[in-house]
């Protein structure tokens, strides 16, 4: 059997299990009416001067957050879950990879983030009615919200393999993710310029992802943005098989 | 079909499994014995290739495990220590997940889930089900493939007298053409269903045979048990004492017409019996019951893990005192 068939495989089980947990749904609805009521309540949506038919200022600065919240939420499983329930070791013997597995787990929980994601769209529905959007900026957000689900979701796999505990891999994913968004606000970048250098601003920029998601959801999504978020899913879930395999040598 | 040589196992500092080493062909079932933390769960999780060893070598139908790790699991069947499973799914639908994984259809899942009774639970989610169930399913999906290698770690912990004899029916007639590696704490297990043994202490090899060769090193293999009538015992048991090859008489019941003891010969293999029955005769003397005790592989296993414990505790005590 080929490796996309194993992949898919294991991603079928983890998305049932996802959506069989219940929690699944309870993670999209919650996201869904947190990133609406956040757009329409605290925002200046309403406002009669407010020219934010493509959502740029409004509702696409809440999934950032929210995100760093889901993402996390949805992945404290994945691996935790295996080590706790003795089920890594009947998974690992079958006749997989550690990386169909890897794979499989990841692709389903961005599955279940996308999801929540795409089911905003009544948001544009209504941008659409009201005004004359512009469709590039608006798809550049939901991009920038699905490559930032898929960069802290991969953060979250890697702190789960370290782990039995879903609540610990929750706070430590939490934390790294809302750490690696804070070294990159502009204060932050700032102060970096004025005390330690231009250079270690930079390094700070390119590491986090304040810079990388607001300029995709203006609608610029470089090679660099794109190849940003590849490289942090490559490097974490790439940790992640070392620690799994470590843990067992 | 198994073979395993000088297989060791470090877990930091601490030697879990020892340069070990054996083979299974097919056809044989192979009963792995040892005291709690012996090393036994440690070489069967090498055996199946979820732990790497630290050294030595695993090769299942001539495939190394470390080296081509898929074809090798493809041959294997594991039934993991405390069978874990995926609560949140049915019992059919998790089958059908190890199904589809291993290349099988739904006729094979259904012919597990009837090998292994799990017709009146298989739309149950797993997280309802009690633990011989729970055992029975992790038991299916480890033959479900039918493997050519099945290694089973604890088979009939926690399942119900009638379930053990079914899962011990069951390993029997599957080792008549299968190699089956299974660990048990429970000795009869081994008398019912092995073909050979290995005792494992320590993380090292400390015996290996057939149950009877095993039974024979025990010390109470070969003794004679008597019931003779016609004299007085002491009387009986001295006549006794004087034969050749009498190392010990051990009296159990005696009055002033008979005795009813057991008796250690010196050496084993020897003519003890002919020689007691020569003495009845000779004597005029009634013998009721003349018995060669086979062994019991409790006392074997006893007696060479509680030596070894001994052993190594002595060892400890003298490292330490240096």
């Amino acid at each position: 059997m080929s490796a996309l068939k194993y992949i898919s495989i294991v991603f079928k089980r983890e998305l049932k299990a996802q959506f069989n947990s219940m929690l699944a749904y309870v993670f999209i609805v919650i996201f869904v009416l947190l990133s609406m009521s956040l757009t329409f309540l605290l925002d200046d949506f309403f406002a009669p001067n407010a020219q934010d038919a493509s959502l740029e200022f409004s509702f696409f600065r809440w999934p950032m957050w929210l995100l760093m919240f889901l993402a996390p939420a949805v992945g404290m499983r994945l691996w935790a879950e295996e080590q706790r329930t003795g089920t890594i070791e009947l998974l690992l013997t079958m006749p997989i990879s550690v990386w169909h597995a890897i794979v499989g787990k990841f692709l389903a929980a961005l599955t279940v983030i996308t999801i929540a994601i795409l089911c905003t769209f009544p948001v544009v529905m209504t941008v659409s009615y009201l005004g004359d959007p512009d469709n590039g900026t608006i798809w550049g957000g939901y991009l920038a919200c699905i490559f930032y689900g898929a960069g802290a979701l991969a953060i979250t796999c890697a702190v789960s393999a370290l782990t039995r505990s879903s609540v610990a891999c929750l706070i430590i994913a939490l934390s790294i993710c809302f750490g690696q968004l804070l070294i990159a606000i502009p204060p932050v970048l700032e102060y970096a310029a004025d005390n330690w250098g231009g250079g270690i601003a930079d390094i700070l920029g390119s590491l986090g992802t304040w810079s990388h998601y607001t300029e995709m959801k203006r609608g610029v999504v470089s090679l660099a943005n794109v190849v940003f978020y590849l490289s942090l899913v490559g490097f974490c879930l790439f940790l992640t098989s070392v620690v799994i395999k470590s843990k067992r040598a | 079909m198994i073979s395993v040589k000088n297989l060791s196992k470090t877990f930091g500092q601490k030697l879990a499994v020892d340069s070990v080493s054996f083979e299974v062909k097919k056809g044989e079932v192979l009963g792995f014995l040892g005291p709690n933390g012996a090393g036994k769960s440690t070489t069967m999780r090498m055996v199946t290739g979820y732990l790497p060893p630290t050294e030595g070598e695993v090769e299942i139908d001539g495939i190394n495990v470390v080296d081509n790790p898929i074809q090798a699991k493809q041959k294997i069947g594991y039934l993991p220590e405390s069978a874990p499973l995926y609560s949140d799914m049915t019992v059919s639908a998790f089958l059908s997940f190890t199904a589809e994984i291993r290349g099988k259809k739904s006729i094979d899942v259904e012919a597990a889930i009837e090998t292994c009774f799990l017709g009146p639970v298989k739309n149950q989610n797993i997280d309802t089900l009690s633990k011989g169930y729970r055992h029975r399913t992790c038991l299916a999906q480890s033959i479900l493939h039918d493997p050519e290698i099945l290694i089973l770690d604890e088979p009939t912990d926690g399942l119900d007298p009638n379930q053990k004899q079914e899962v011990r029916n069951l390993i029997k007639r599957m080792g008549e053409d299968k190699a089956i590696i299974f660990s048990t704490h429970i000795l009869e297990e081994v008398e019912a269903a092995c073909t050979r043994a290995i005792i494992i202490d320590q993380g090292r090899v400390v015996a290996d045979g057939t149950p009877d060769q095993l039974k024979g090193k025990s010390k109470g293999a070969g003794a004679l048990s008597v019931s003779i009538k016609g004299m007085a015992g002491s009387g009986i048991s001295s006549e006794i004492r004087s034969l050749r090859d009498v190392a010990d008489v051990v009296e159990v019941s005696s009055d002033d017409t008979s005795f009813r003891g057991e008796i250690h010969p010196s050496k084993k293999n020897n003519s003890l019996s002919e020689d007691v029955f020569n003495l009845c005769k000779d004597k005029g003397l009634l013998l009721e019951e003349l018995k060669i005790e086979e062994g019991r592989l409790d006392d074997v296993f006893r007696e060479i893990t509680v030596a070894d414990t001994k052993i190594g505790e002595s060892e400890k005590s003298k490292t330490e005192e240096e």
